[in-house]
C-alpha cells in the first residue's frame, strides 16, 4: 500500500459517513455564492465540510488544506512564508472557492484558480472517499480528474480535502491609475501585470514583482499616460461578465456595447465586473451531451446538490428551471 | 509481480513484431468505405505503412494498425469516426508518434487517425494572446511562427522539433521551462474536437471563464482516448526580455538537490531548473562540448526570465544559495551563444547516450523536492541490483526525474533486468509521495502500475470521466486505465477481424 491509496484520515472518513449514501445533500461554504447555478432544492440535507490546514510545505509549493477552511485562515497561514493562492479573497471557504471556480480580480498574477488543484480528495454519490489527481506539482497519471472539479458546484462529488499549488508573493506591489492611456496599450508593455482593470475612463494597474523591475514597469507606463498612486483597485460590481478579452473593448460608451451597466473590466483576461448580469449564453448541445453524461457517470440518482447545474436549464430541455 | 511485465504489456515489449497484413481480406469493406469518405490516396492500406505506425518512440512494439487515414479537416474525421463505429472498430489519434509511454501504438487493429496534413497555422490573435492551430503543426515550428510577435508556445519537450501540438494536448507534455510557465494544459484555452461517436464540438473558451464543466481539462492529457483535437487555441507566452541561465557545479548530487529546494523555499520561480549527474555530463560533453564540468558530481542548469533588473537579482540569489549549498563552481552564461550552447548541451542529453550503448529507456516520475536526492540514491542502487547502468536528467525544478536507462538489448535476458529495475523506480517514486508521470502520460507503459498509485475507486472514477466522452471506449481502446476496468478490456480489442493478427 502506498501513501497515496492510504485515506486514513479520521476526520475526511467522518466526512464521508455523513455524506452517507442515500437522500439529497449539499455542503454549505461561507454561502457566498448559494445560488449559483440554481436554487438547491429544500429537501436537501445541508452539511460542513471538514476544516484545517493539514500539511504546508513551502519548499514545495504546495499546501494539503481540508474543504471547509476559509481563504483567508489559509492565505494568512501561508503569507507567514511569503506565499499565496490563486483562490479569490472574497470571504468563504477554499472548498467553496473551489467548486464554484471563480478567479479572483488578480488572476492574471496569481494564475487561473482551475490550473492550481493538483489533487482533490471527494466523497463520491456513493459514500466513497476518492483521489484524484497527485500531491506534486506535475502530473500526467490517468485522467484528470481535479479539472472537472473546479467549477462543478458540488455537482458531481463532495470535495472533502484539497492539495493547492502555492506561489511566491511578489517582493512589492504598486497600485497606479491614468485616465488618459489607453487601456490596451498596457499589456503590451507590461511583461507580467498583476491586474489591469478598465471602468470606461479610468485604466488601474497593479504591478508586483522586484520592486527594480516595477519601477521599470511605471516609468514604461508613464511614457503611454499620466498616472498617479492609488490605494486599491475601483470598487467592483456585484455580476460578473466573461467574455473573451478583446470584447472589452467594445464595452462603454458605444453603439451596440453589450448592456453591462456600470463595469470595471479585467483587460487582457475579460471578466468584467458589472451593475448588470450577463444574459445566459447559449450551449452547444454536444457540450450538454458530455455535460448530462458527466453528471450521470458521478451522480446517477442526483442527490449531489439538487437544483444546481452548471450549464443553464433550458426551457425546451429537461428538468425544471 | 511489480518489477515483472506481465500479461498484455509482455506481448508488447519490442522483441519482435512482425505482423501479416492483408489489405483485401476482411477489412475490405471498411477500406471502401474510408476510401470513399476521403481522398482515396489519403487511405492507407499498404504493410509500410502500417508497419511504421504500429509502434511510435516507446520501447514498446506489437501494436498492428488498422487503415491509416490521413484526414485534412474536421469533418473528414467526423466521417472516420461514424464508418468506424459502423464497422464496430476503435481508432487512434496519431501525430509525430515520439511518445514514450506507448500512447500511440494501434491495439486492437483500429482505424489510425494521422493528423501530419493538418498542420496550419490557422490565426495569430495577439489581442486574445491565443493562436487557432491544426494539430498536426510541429510545437518548435509555432515558436518560431510566434516569434516575430514577440511571443512563443511554452511548452517544450526535448521532442520539440518533431512533435505536434495535438500530440502535446493529448500527453499535456511538459519540457523544461514549465517549471515557471506550467504545463500544456495551461497553455490551451479552447479546441474543437471530434468525438468517437462523430460529433465535432468546441471545449473552452477565449473568453474568461467558459460555462459548466472544464470539458477543455479533461480532454488535454487523456492520451487520445476522449476523442481528437481538430483545431487548438493555444495561449501565447510573451517572450521576456532578460534571460539569464547559469549553470552551477557540485561534488555531490545531493547538494544540487538542495539547492533546487532553497531557490524555491526562497521565493524564486526559475524559468527552468535542471540537473545532470555526473554520467550524463561526461556523455554529453563528449557528444557536444558545451563546456560542463565532468569532474562534478552533478550540474544544475538554471534559468531565470523577466525584466532585466529583476532577472540580475535572482540570478545572484542562485548563485549564493548554490554556494551556500556547496557548489564548487558557478557559471553564469554571458552571451546568447554560451546560453545557447549550455541549453544544447541539456537538449542532446538523450542522443548523447547512443555512443554508451545501443539501446535506452527513459523512465518519467515525479517526487516531492525535497525527496529527489534520497530517491536518486535508491535509483542507483536499484539499477546496479539488476545490472543496468542508469543515468539521470531531469526537470529537478518541479521533481520530474527522467533515469535513463542504458543498455543493450540484443544481451539475452537485458530486456527483463531493463523492466524490472523501471518498475522499482516507480515503486520508490511513489513511496516518496510522488506520481507516475510527469509528462510522458500512462499509455501501455504503467496501465499496470495505475491501480499503484489509485485505489478502485479511484479508477472507477477515472472510468466515468472517460465515459461521459466515449461511453463505447472506441478512442485509444485499452489504454491508461489497467485491466480489469472499464474502458480497458472492451470489445473492439478482441473481436479483431480474423486475418489482421499476425
Amino acid at each position: 500500500m502506498t501513501p497515496s491509496l492510504a485515506i486514513d484520515d479520521p476526520v475526511l472518513s467522518t466526512f464521508a459517513a455523513e455524506v452517507g449514501s442515500n437522500g439529497p445533500i449539499a455542503v454549505a461554504g461561507g454561502r457566498t455564492r448559494w445560488d449559483h447555478g440554481g436554487s438547491l432544492a429544500a429537501d436537501a440535507r445541508i452539511i460542513e465540510a471538514p476544516q484545517g490546514i493539514v500539511e504546508y510545505r513551502p519548499d514545495e509549493m504546495t499546501v494539503t488544506v481540508r474543504a471547509g477552511t476559509s481563504v483567508e485562515e489559509l492565505h494568512a497561514e501561508l503569507a507567514e512564508a511569503g506565499q499565496r493562492t490563486a483562490l479569490p479573497e472574497r470571504g468563504g471557504s477554499v472548498g467553496g472557492a473551489l467548486m464554484v471556480g471563480e478567479n479572483g480580480p488578480f488572476v492574471a498574477g496569481r494564475g487561473l484558480l482551475r490550473a492550481s488543484l493538483l489533487q482533490v480528495r471527494y466523497v463520491s454519490a456513493d459514500g466513497a472517499l476518492v483521489t484524484g489527481g497527485g500531491p506534486t506539482v506535475k502530473n500526467v497519471s490517468g485522467f484528470d480528474i481535479p479539472r472537472i472539479m473546479v467549477g462543478s458546484l458540488g455537482t458531481l462529488g463532495l470535495v472533502a480535502e484539497a492539495i493547492i499549488r502555492t506561489n511566491p508573493v511578489p517582493a512589492t506591489h504598486r497600485f497606479i491609475a491614468s485616465s488618459d492611456v489607453d487601456p490596451f496599450a498596457v499589456p503590451d508593455v507590461i511583461l507580467r501585470p498583476g491586474c489591469i482593470t478598465w471602468d470606461g475612463s479610468t485604466t488601474t494597474v497593479m504591478l508586483e514583482g522586484h520592486e527594480v523591475d516595477v519601477d521599470a514597469d511605471a516609468a514604461r507606463l508613464a511614457e503611454l499616460g499620466s498616472f498617479a498612486d492609488v490605494d486599491g483597485l475601483p470598487e467592483l460590481p456585484a455580476h460578473r461578465w466573461s467574455l473573451p478579452p478583446s470584447d472589452v473593448r467594445l464595452l462603454g460608451a458605444k453603439p451596440n456595447a453589450p448592456a453591462v451597466g456600470a463595469f470595471v473590466a479585467l483587460v487582457g483576461v475579460g471578466t468584467v465586473y458589472a451593475s448588470n448580469p450577463q444574459p445566459q449564453r447559449s450551449i452547444d448541445p454536444t457540450v450538454r451531451l458530455i455535460s448530462d453524461r458527466m453528471k450521470n457517470q458521478f451522480d446517477p440518482t442526483g442527490r449531489l446538490n439538487p437544483g444546481r447545474s452548471v450549464l443553464p436549464f433550458e426551457p425546451n430541455k429537461a428538468g425544471a428551471a | 509481480m511489480r518489477g515483472q511485465i506481465t500479461g498484455r504489456l509482455a506481448s508488447l515489449v519490442k522483441r519482435s513484431s512482425k505482423s501479416a497484413i492483408e489489405a483485401d481480406g476482411p477489412d475490405a469493406a471498411l477500406l471502401a468505405d474510408l476510401r470513399s469518405a476521403l481522398a482515396p490516396d489519403r487511405v492507407k492500406m499498404d504493410g509500410a505503412q502500417r508497419s511504421l505506425l504500429g509502434h511510435d518512440a516507446s520501447v514498446f512494439g506489437g501494436g498492428v494498425a488498422g487503415p491509416v487515414c490521413y484526414p485534412v479537416d474536421a469533418a473528414e474525421v467526423s466521417a472516420i469516426m461514424t464508418i468506424a463505429e459502423q464497422h464496430g472498430r476503435g481508432i487512434v489519434p496519431r501525430g509525430a508518434g515520439t511518445g514514450l509511454a506507448g500512447g500511440a501504438i494501434p491495439l486492437g487493429a483500429p482505424v489510425v487517425i494521422a493528423v501530419t496534413k493538418m498542420n496550419s497555422i490557422l490565426e495569430v490573435d495577439t489581442e486574445n494572446r491565443i493562436a487557432w492551430v491544426e494539430p498536426g503543426v510541429i510545437n518548435l515550428d509555432l515558436s518560431k511562427h510566434l516569434a516575430s510577435y514577440g511571443f512563443h508556445f511554452a511548452p517544450d519537450p526535448s521532442s520539440q522539433q518533431v512533435c505536434t501540438i495535438g500530440g502535446n494536448v493529448g500527453n499535456n507534455s511538459g519540457g523544461p521551462h514549465c517549471l515557471l510557465y506550467g504545463v500544456t494544459n495551461a497553455h490551451v484555452v479552447a479546441m474543437e474536437v471530434v468525438l468517437a461517436s462523430g460529433e465535432i464540438v468546441t471545449l473552452g473558451g477565449l473568453d474568461a471563464e467558459p460555462d459548466g464543466y472544464d470539458l477543455r481539462g479533461a480532454f488535454v492529457g487523456s492520451e487520445g482516448t476522449l476523442g481528437i483535437t481538430t483545431k487548438i487555441a493555444v495561449r501565447l507566452t510573451p517572450n521576456a526580455p532578460s534571460v539569464r541561465t547559469l549553470l552551477l557545479a557540485f561534488s555531490t548530487v545531493q547538494a544540487a538537490a538542495n539547492t533546487v529546494s532553497a531557490v524555491i523555499a526562497d521565493g524564486i520561480v526559475p524559468a527552468a531548473m535542471e540537473v545532470m549527474d555526473q554520467r550524463i555530463t561526461i556523455a554529453v560533453e563528449n557528444y557536444v562540448n558545451a563546456g560542463y564540468p565532468t569532474d562534478a558530481a552533478a550540474v544544475l542548469l538554471a534559468e531565470v526570465e523577466g525584466l532585466e533588473g529583476g532577472t540580475a537579482i535572482d540570478a545572484d540569489r542562485i548563485a549564493e544559495l548554490g554556494r551556500e549549498n556547496g557548489a564548487v563552481s558557478v557559471r553564469v552564461a554571458a552571451t546568447d551563444e554560451e546560453r545557447a550552447l549550455l541549453w544544447k548541451g541539456r537538449k542532446t542529453a538523450f542522443g548523447a547516450v547512443a555512443q554508451i550503448a545501443p539501446d535506452y529507456y527513459l523512465h518519467d516520475t515525479v517526487v516531492p523536492r525535497s525527496k529527489l536526492a534520497e530517491v536518486l540514491d535508491q535509483i542507483y542502487e536499484i539499477a546496479d541490483r539488476h545490472d543496468v547502468l542508469v543515468m539521470n536528467v531531469f526537470h529537478a525544478g518541479d521533481g520530474n526525474l527522467h533515469p535513463l536507462i542504458v543498455f543493450d538489448g540484443r544481451i539475452e535476458g537485458t530486456w527483463d533486468r531493463v523492466h524490472a529495475a523501471g518498475g522499482e523506480i516507480l515503486q520508490a517514486s511513489l513511496a516518496a509521495g510522488g506520481v507516475l508521470s510527469g509528462e510522458h502520460g500512462i499509455g501501455v507503459e504503467k496501465q499496470q502500475y495505475m491501480s499503484a498509485m489509485f485505489s478502485d475507486d479511484d479508477l472507477d472514477h477515472q472510468g466515468r470521466l472517460r465515459r461521459a466522452f466515449d461511453p463505447a471506449c472506441r478512442a485509444n481502446p485499452g489504454k491508461v486505465l489497467p485491466a480489469g476496468h472499464s474502458c480497458a478490456d472492451i470489445a473492439a480489442l478482441r473481436k479483431v477481424p480474423s486475418g489482421v493478427w499476425g
